[in-house]
């Protein structure tokens, strides 16, 4: 029977079965401090241990000031959710890279670039954006806190094995489209609820194609789709960007490693519960205009017309979010203006992300009218945008260049997108308030908010200058 | 968990209620899952100045005590915080119906007790049409996989693992030790290699630097 990289590393890690859900192994778990307090506290309460702290890695990200490690702004309630993961992490024995650590950064940054996640595993986080992973190759699924606490006591999650949607995306991408447009332009077409129940397997031309980094943005915007997961199957690109990863197997563990990453393809005749193809040939890139990433639109169109649907729920859902984003039906993208520009999250804060955006940034300045913020995924990719000169460019555009933190895409530190402003964002939801309260988002591509900061409007990368930064 | 849950019905006839605005990430700061309820629908529930939005329907006094939510599709999409499960109970929501959930909530809401109950997208009208007046009684019969409404008898389809954990109550973590230990032994003296590599040292050198 042929079977599908899902089906390989499923049957390899399910340890027992009832009814429709599997307890399944689960091989690297990753913690961070804003889902895990609860599932500690019962933990001491109920006398239990952590079983596997040799598997388990604890990060601060989530509410970790991003403009000072000397004098942070810090609020009392973030204070005491980092001060509780430190104190945890020494009561369990949960290794934990801390505020001040030179390797701290964002759960899905740290993860695939420590070498703590691998082809072949199956890794679970308490983070939604945990489908990232599945770009290396692997069965990742974001969870909640009482299942944070499961896996930290047994190492085991009881999971419903999900459906299998395959989507081929084919084509060679115009200029100025990336990973992140093909996410949006995919969730545009099936809907934030186009993934419930399925994991996303992509394939074709375009993805193999692809960087690694890419991939994880691919992944990582699945779960906006609704999608209970993500993956690809690896290939040589994927053993190089974790060959020398600290975490990595060595000598002749690493040989073996990849003889078995090799046998991680999914079978000729495989079967998918839903299939969908994709031209990437024919995306121009994106730009959302409302309050979920389905909203979405090419930069060279319009905000929708509500008065042209005829369903009435639909309708009324954009009535409502055109009024949240203080948009007029039909108006060109544009034409929107935009106060804030955001360069971070785990969906675009690599450092290929950060160079697309340089790219577009190198010999211009930042519009007067706009503040713009980088926040690089990890302090390593801080390091290394670093060595190769990228916060010059940053700088000199008139950007604000931070340290590393969830920041501004889900606003628990004080990087907020202030009442009624609007931003051009890298990050993964445009919900109501999801910046700060109040706040506009668009999601973009690195390299569209980068030319929304010059511009202080939207505007066409197939308009825009893109300078070599190497 | 009793096998039924009787409420009075709120209709929130929304699609994709994400967990942000079931519970905003600046309560997610706090330690506890206790009390979360005062700030459930936070943002849709109060003005700038904290004061009850009077168009929102946990504020309409009619559904004061309300426990079963009926929405549309994809609640529960986004974020995997448990807290917005933690937020509908503490409130007093026993149960939500609707046409599709978003996966990381449903899974989040079994380990709570909290009922969450897909029905079609014409038996969902019905409802949330019916309990507009705040006069609507629902019960939701886990034991016989029915809703009960206007005196109509609705069929539910639900995984059996996820009615077994909703009626018992009992702790998934204690029940997976007693059944499945030793399969957890088994399995981790097979791993390969690459995947049980002792980190705990290099880590240790990565964090002290």
């Amino acid at each position: 029977m042929p079977y599908t990289i899902t089906d390989k590393i499923w049957q390899s890690h399910e340890i027992a079965r009832e009814d429709e859900f599997s307890l399944l192994y689960i091989d690297r778990h990753l913690t961070h401090e804003v889902t895990s307090p609860v599932a500690f506290s019962d933990m001491r309460q109920r006398g239990y241990r952590v079983r596997r702290p040799d598997l388990s890695l604890a990060v601060m990200d989530h509410n970790v000031p991003t403009d000072s490690k000397e004098n942070p702004t810090m609020d009392d309630l973030s204070k005491k959710q980092m001060d509780a993961l430190w104190d945890n992490s020494k009561t369990f024995n949960v290794p934990l890279l801390d505020f001040y650590s030179p390797y701290q950064g964002i759960i899905h940054v740290i993860g695939p670039e420590l070498g703590f996640s691998l082809p072949g595993l199956t890794i679970a986080a308490g983070d939604s954006h945990t489908s990232t992973h599945g770009a290396l190759g692997s069965v990742a699924f974001g969870i909640g806190t009482s299942e944070v606490e499961h896996v930290f006591v047994t190492q085991t999650l009881w999971i419903k094995k999900p459906k299998q949607f395959r989507i081929k995306i084919n084509g060679k991408t115009r200029k100025g489209v990336s990973a992140k447009d093909l996410a949006l332009y995919i969730i545009g077409k099936i809907g934030t609820g186009g993934g419930i129940g399925h994991i996303i397997e992509y394939s074709g031309e375009t993805v193999s194609d692809m960087e690694v980094e890419g991939r994880m943005t691919l992944c990582n915007m699945s779960i906006e789709a609704g999608a209970r997961s993500a993956i690809i199957e690896p290939d040589e690109k994927v053993f190089s960007y974790v060959k020398d990863a600290p975490l990595a197997p060595k000598g002749q563990e690493w040989e073996e490693a990849v003889d078995y990453w090799k046998s991680l393809k999914s079978d000729p005749n495989a079967r998918y519960d839903k299939e969908l193809e994709v031209d990437a040939s024919s995306i121009k890139p994106m730009v959302t205009w409302g309050t979920n990433p389905s909203m979405v639109a090419r930069v060279d169109g319009n905000v929708p017309d509500p008065s042209e649907i005829k369903d009435q729920t639909l309708k009324d859902e954009y009535e409502r979010a055109l009024k949240y984003m203080g948009l007029k039906p039909g108006q060109k993208i544009t034409d929107i203006n935009v106060d804030y520009v955001f360069i971070g999250s785990c969906t675009n804060a690599r450092l290929s992300d950060l160079i697309e955006a340089a790219k577009v940034l190198k010999g211009k300045k930042v519009s007067k009218n706009v503040k713009a913020l980088a926040v690089p995924g990890s302090e390593w990719v801080k390091r290394k945008a670093e060595r190769m000169g990228l916060h010059r460019i940053y700088i000199d555009a008139g950007f604000e260049w931070r340290h590393s933190g969830c920041s501004m895409c889900i606003a628990m530190n004080s990087d907020r997108l202030p009442p009624g402003k609007r931003s051009a964002s890298t990050s993964n939801r445009n919900f109501e308030n999801r910046q700060g309260p109040g706040g506009r988002t668009h999601l973009v591509s690195p390299a569209m908010a980068a030319a929304a900061a010059v511009y202080g409007h939207f505007v066409d990368l197939a308009d825009v200058d893109i300078a070599e930064v190497l | 968990m009793p096998e039924k849950i009787e409420g009075r019905a709120i209709p929130l006839p929304l699609d994709n209620v994400d967990t942000d605005q079931i519970i905003p990430a600046q309560f997610l700061r706090l330690l506890e899952k206790k009390g979360l309820g005062k700030y459930l629908f936070y943002r849709w529930r109060y003005d700038e100045r904290e004061r009850p939005k009077s168009d929102f329907v946990l504020n309409d006094p009619r559904f004061k005590d309300g426990s079963v939510l009926v929405a549309k599709k994809n609640f529960g999409i986004g974020s995997s915080r448990e807290n917005a499960v933690w937020a509908l109970t503490d409130y007093g929501i026993r149960a939500v119906i609707a046409e599709s959930f978003g996966d990381i909530f449903y899974g989040n809401s079994i380990k709570n007790g909290l009922a969450c109950i897909k029905l079609d997208e014409k038996t969902v009208n019905e409802i949330i049409e019916k309990a507009k007046d705040g006069n609507l009684s629902v019960t939701v019969d886990l034991l016989n996989k029915k809703v009960i409404f206007d005196g109509k008898q609705v069929s539910f389809e639900i995984e059996e693992y996820a009615r077994r954990r909703l009626m018992s109550g009992q702790s998934e973590i204690d029940y997976t030790l007693s059944h499945y230990l030793d399969k957890i032994e088994e399995h981790e003296k097979n791993m390969k290699a690459f995947m049980k590599t002792n980190l705990s040292e290099t880590l240790k050198k990565l964090i002290e630097g």
